[in-house]
C-alpha cells in the first residue's frame, strides 16, 4: 500500500465524508443512514457549543472526578532502573501513569458516555443501547443511563458475560438489561452486530451509545473528541510537573478509544514517540490474537473501513485476547490511518506479558490495573530499561483491574 | 444498456402481474444442493433470483439468514464459488435475472474491478449490497453501472421524501423497498402503510418497485403484490431449507423440493395479485 504523504497536521481528520485517508466512512444499511446524518448534524451543533461544553465539564468534574491524576509511578520506575542496571545499561526512564482507573466507574469509558448521553438527551431519544466487551463500557453506559433516567439495554457476548461477571452484576444493579449474545465466539464483535440489529429495528427512539472510536462516521470523531480530555490533561500536567513534553506515550488499543484519547493532543508534537499496543494473545503466528494492524488487512466492518482480522474471502475472524476489552478483530479507523501514515507505532503484547505486568504493577505500585491497561504497561516494561534516566514515559492506565481478578486467578491456577 | 432484469420486468408489466423475487443463500447447505435449489426456483415460478453471498457478520439479517450464511461458510462457500454457482446455473438458463445480495467486505477483498469482470462473465445482472448507502457510491455502485451491472438500492421507511432522490439517483434494475425498519425475517408490516410507501416511491421514479422483508405466505405475496411491481421472499425460503436439515446438518428431505413447493405457492399468490386487486 502507498504511504500517504505526511500531512501538515495529524489532527485535522476526518474529512467531510468521515474519512481518515482511505479509512472510516459510513458503510451502513440505508435504514440507519438518516439516523447517522441526524447524529452528525447534532454533533456539529454541540461540539463548539459553550453551554454543552459547560454541562459536560461540570459533570466530568463533579460526577466523574476529572481531571484524573498524572501519577509518577515511582515504584515501577525504581524497579525498571534496577532491571536496567542488572543489564549493565544504567538507565531507566521515569514512568508516569495517567490515572483513568480513578474515574467514576473505574475506567476512561465514562468520558465518552457522559458526552454521548448529553447528546442523546438533546436529540430527544428515549432509550439507550450499547455493546460491551470487558463490561467497562456497559457499566459506564448503564451508569449514565441511570443518572439521566434512560432505559438501557447492553449487548454482551456470552463468553464475556462469563469472564466478566462482576461487571454484569454492576450493570444489572444500575438497572440495565444485559442481553448475552451467543453468535460467533460470543465476544465484542458479535455484541456489536446485535446492537446494530437492535438499532436498525428501533430507529424511532433509540440512541446507540458506541463505546469505542469506531463505527460509522461521526462516531470515531465524536468518541475521540470526548476521550481527548485524557491527552489534553496529560499534556498540561506533564508540562506542569516536569516542565516538558514526554519522550514516549503508550496506550492499549482494542477499538482504541483510550489510546486515541491520549494520542490525539500529542499527534503534532513530533518529538513525542507514540506507541499503541495491540493484543498479541498467544502469538501472531496463528489466529489467537487481536493484532489487526500487525497481522490484518484493510476491510469493511461495523460501518467503517479499517484494519481487520479476516481470511482471504473477506470473512471476519474471531480473535483471542486474555483481555475482553481488546478482544475485537478490528480497530478504530483513525488508528489505521495513523499506522499507515507512520505517525504512531503499533506493536503487539502477548497474554503472558500482560499478565506479568498486571502482577508487577500490583506489587510495586499497589495498583491493580485492568488487563487492557496491563498490555500498555507490559510494553513500558520492555522499553523503559533501555531509555535514559532523564527521559519520560506516560502510560495510559485506562482502567482498574477489579473486574479481572477472576480471569487472573484462573490463569494462575487459583480459586477465589 | 438493458439487463436481464430490465427485460424481465418489462415482460411482466405487459403480463400485468408483479414479479416474484426469490432469495436463497448461495452455498447453503453445500454447493451442489444450493445449485439444485437455484435451478428449481424458476421452474417453480420465480421471476428473479436473488443469491445471498454469505458473510460472517450479517448486521442487517435476522437469525434465519444468519444461520444460513454460517451453514454455507461451514460448507466451504466463498465468493469465488458463489460466482461459479451463477455460471453453472447460466449454462441451463440464460433468461432468469440473477441478483447477488450481501455485504461489501467480501467484494472489497476480492477486488472491485476483478469482481465486476468475473460477475459479468458469470451472468450476474444486479447487486444489492446492504452496507453501501449512496454516500459510498464511488466504492462499487458507479463502477458496477459502468460495467453494465444494475445496482439495486434499498429504500426504507426512514428514507423520507428529501432523501429519496439521493437514494434513487444511481439505482437501476428495480428499487427494493424494505417494508419495515429492522432485520430480515421479522413480522410483516402493515400492508396499508406498505402500499402508500410504494406509491410515494413511484412518485419519484419510473423504476419498478419490489417489496420485501416479512413476506412469508402466498396470501401475503398476493396482498403486497397488488400494489407493487414485485414481491421479495427470502427468510421463508431459507427456512424451507433449514427445516429439512437435521441437527447435524444431514438432509431429512430434498431441500430443492421443499423450496419448490413453497415457491409454487408464492407464485400462485403473485399471479392472482392484480386479479384480486381488480375485483
Amino acid at each position: 500500500m502507498n504511504k500517504p504523504a505526511t500531512p501538515n497536521s495529524f489532527r485535522t481528520g476526518p474529512d467531510e465524508q468521515g474519512m481518515f485517508g482511505i479509512f472510516g466512512g459510513r458503510f451502513v444499511a440505508e435504514t440507519l443512514m438518516p439516523l447517522i446524518l441526524d447524529l452528525e448534524k447534532n454533533w456539529n451543533e454541540v461540539k463548539n457549543d459553550p453551554d454543552f461544553r459547560a454541562e459536560l465539564t461540570d459533570l466530568s468534574t463533579h460526577y466523574a472526578g476529572r481531571p484524573s491524576k498524572l501519577y509518577f509511578a515511582e515504584g515501577l520506575t525504581k524497579h525498571l532502573r534496577e532491571v536496567s542496571s542488572a543489564k549493565g545499561l544504567g538507565g531507566g526512564a521515569k514512568v508516569y501513569f495517567k490515572r483513568e482507573d480513578l474515574n467514576h466507574t473505574g475506567s476512561h469509558k465514562i468520558n465518552n458516555c457522559l458526552g454521548q448521553i448529553l447528546l442523546a438527551k438533546r436529540m430527544g431519544k428515549k432509550r439507550i443501547i450499547a455493546e460491551t466487551g470487558a463490561g467497562q463500557h456497559g457499566v459506564a453506559s448503564a451508569t449514565v443511563a441511570a443518572r439521566f433516567g434512560f432505559p438501557c439495554v447492553v449487548y454482551m457476548g456470552a463468553t464475556d458475560v462469563a469472564r466478566q461477571s462482576p461487571n454484569v452484576f454492576r450493570m444489572k444493579l444500575l438497572g440495565a438489561e444485559v442481553r448475552p449474545v451467543t453468535a460467533g465466539h460470543g465476544t465484542l464483535k458479535d455484541a456489536m452486530n446485535e446492537a446494530l440489529r437492535d438499532w436498525v429495528t428501533n430507529v424511532e427512539d433509540t440512541y446507540y451509545l458506541i463505546g469505542t472510536a469506531a463505527g460509522p462516521h461521526p462516531y470515531p470523531e465524536l468518541v475521540r473528541d470526548f476521550q481527548s480530555v485524557i491527552g489534553t490533561e496529560a499534556r498540561a500536567q506533564i508540562l506542569e510537573q516536569e516542565g516538558r513534553l514526554p519522550d514516549t506515550i503508550i496506550a492499549a488499543v482494542g477499538g482504541g478509544s483510550n489510546a486515541i484519547g491520549l494520542f490525539h493532543p500529542f499527534l503534532d508534537d513530533k518529538d513525542v514517540r507514540i506507541i499503541g499496543i495491540e493484543a498479541g494473545g498467544r502469538g501472531l503466528d496463528g489466529i489467537e490474537h487481536c493484532a489487526s494492524m500487525n497481522a490484518g488487512s484493510p476491510g469493511v466492518l461495523h460501518g467503517n473501513r479499517t484494519y481487520l482480522l479476516q481470511n482471504a474471502d473477506g470473512q471476519i475472524m474471531d480473535g483471542h485476547s486474555i483481555s475482553a476489552g481488546l478482544d475485537y478483530p478490528g480497530v478504530g479507523p483513525e488508528h489505521s490511518w495513523l499506522r499507515d501514515s507512520g505517525r504512531v507505532e503499533y506493536v503487539p503484547v502477548l497474554d503472558d506479558e500482560a499478565l506479568e505486568a498486571f502482577k508487577l504493577t500490583t506489587r510495586v505500585e499497589g495498583i491493580i490495573p485492568a488487563l487492557e491497561s496491563a498490555h500498555a504497561i507490559a510494553h513500558a516494561v520492555k522499553i523503559v530499561p533501555a531509555m535514559d534516566k532523564d527521559q519520560i514515559v506516560i502510560v495510559n492506565l485506562s482502567g482498574r483491574g477489579d473486574k479481572d481478578v477472576h480471569t487472573v486467578a484462573s490463569m494462575l491456577g487459583m480459586e477465589i | 444498456m438493458t439487463t436481464r432484469i430490465d427485460r424481465r420486468m418489462a415482460k411482466l408489466k405487459v403480463e400485468g402481474r408483479p414479479a416474484l423475487v426469490t432469495y436463497f443463500m448461495g452455498g447453503d447447505p453445500d454447493y451442489d444442493t444450493s445449485l439444485s435449489i437455484m435451478k428449481a426456483l424458476p421452474k417453480a415460478g420465480a421471476d428473479v433470483i436473488e443469491m445471498g453471498m454469505p458473510f460472517s457478520d450479517p448486521m442487517a439479517d435476522g437469525p434465519a439468514i444468519q444461520a444460513a450464511g454460517l451453514r454455507a461458510l461451514k460448507g466451504g462457500q466463498t465468493l469465488v464459488k458463489t460466482l461459479k454457482l451463477a455460471s453453472d446455473f447460466r449454462a441451463g438458463d440464460d433468461e432468469t435475472p440473477i441478483v447477488l445480495m450481501g455485504y461489501y467486505n467480501p467484494i472489497y477483498i476480492y477486488g472491485v474491478d476483478r469482481f465486476l469482470v468475473d460477475a459479468k462473465a458469470s451472468g450476474i445482472d444486479g447487486l444489492i449490497v446492504v452496507d453501501l448507502p449512496p454516500e459510498m457510491d464511488e466504492e462499487l455502485c458507479i463502477p458496477a453501472l459502468k460495467a453494465g451491472i444494475n445496482f439495486i438500492r434499498l429504500a426504507t421507511p426512514t428514507t423520507d421524501d428529501k432523501r429519496l432522490p439521493k437514494v434513487l439517483q444511481n439505482t437501476s434494475g428495480f428499487v427494493y423497498y424494505v417494508s419495515m425498519t429492522g432485520i430480515t425475517g421479522a413480522a410483516l408490516a402493515d400492508t396499508g402503510k406498505v402500499a402508500s410507501a410504494v406509491k410515494r416511491i413511484k412518485g419519484h421514479t419510473d423504476l419498478p418497485v419490489c417489496v420485501g422483508f416479512g413476506v412469508k405466505t402466498a396470501e401475503q405475496a398476493r396482498v403486497i403484490g397488488a400494489n407493487a411491481d414485485g414481491v421479495v421472499v427470502g427468510t421463508a425460503i431459507v427456512n424451507a431449507v433449514a427445516n429439512v436439515l437435521g441437527p447435524k446438518g444431514e438432509k431429512t428431505a430434498d431441500p430443492a423440493e421443499a423450496v419448490a413447493t413453497l415457491v409454487s405457492g408464492l407464485a400462485q399468490g403473485v399471479r392472482s395479485a392484480r386479479l384480486a386487486a381488480a375485483e
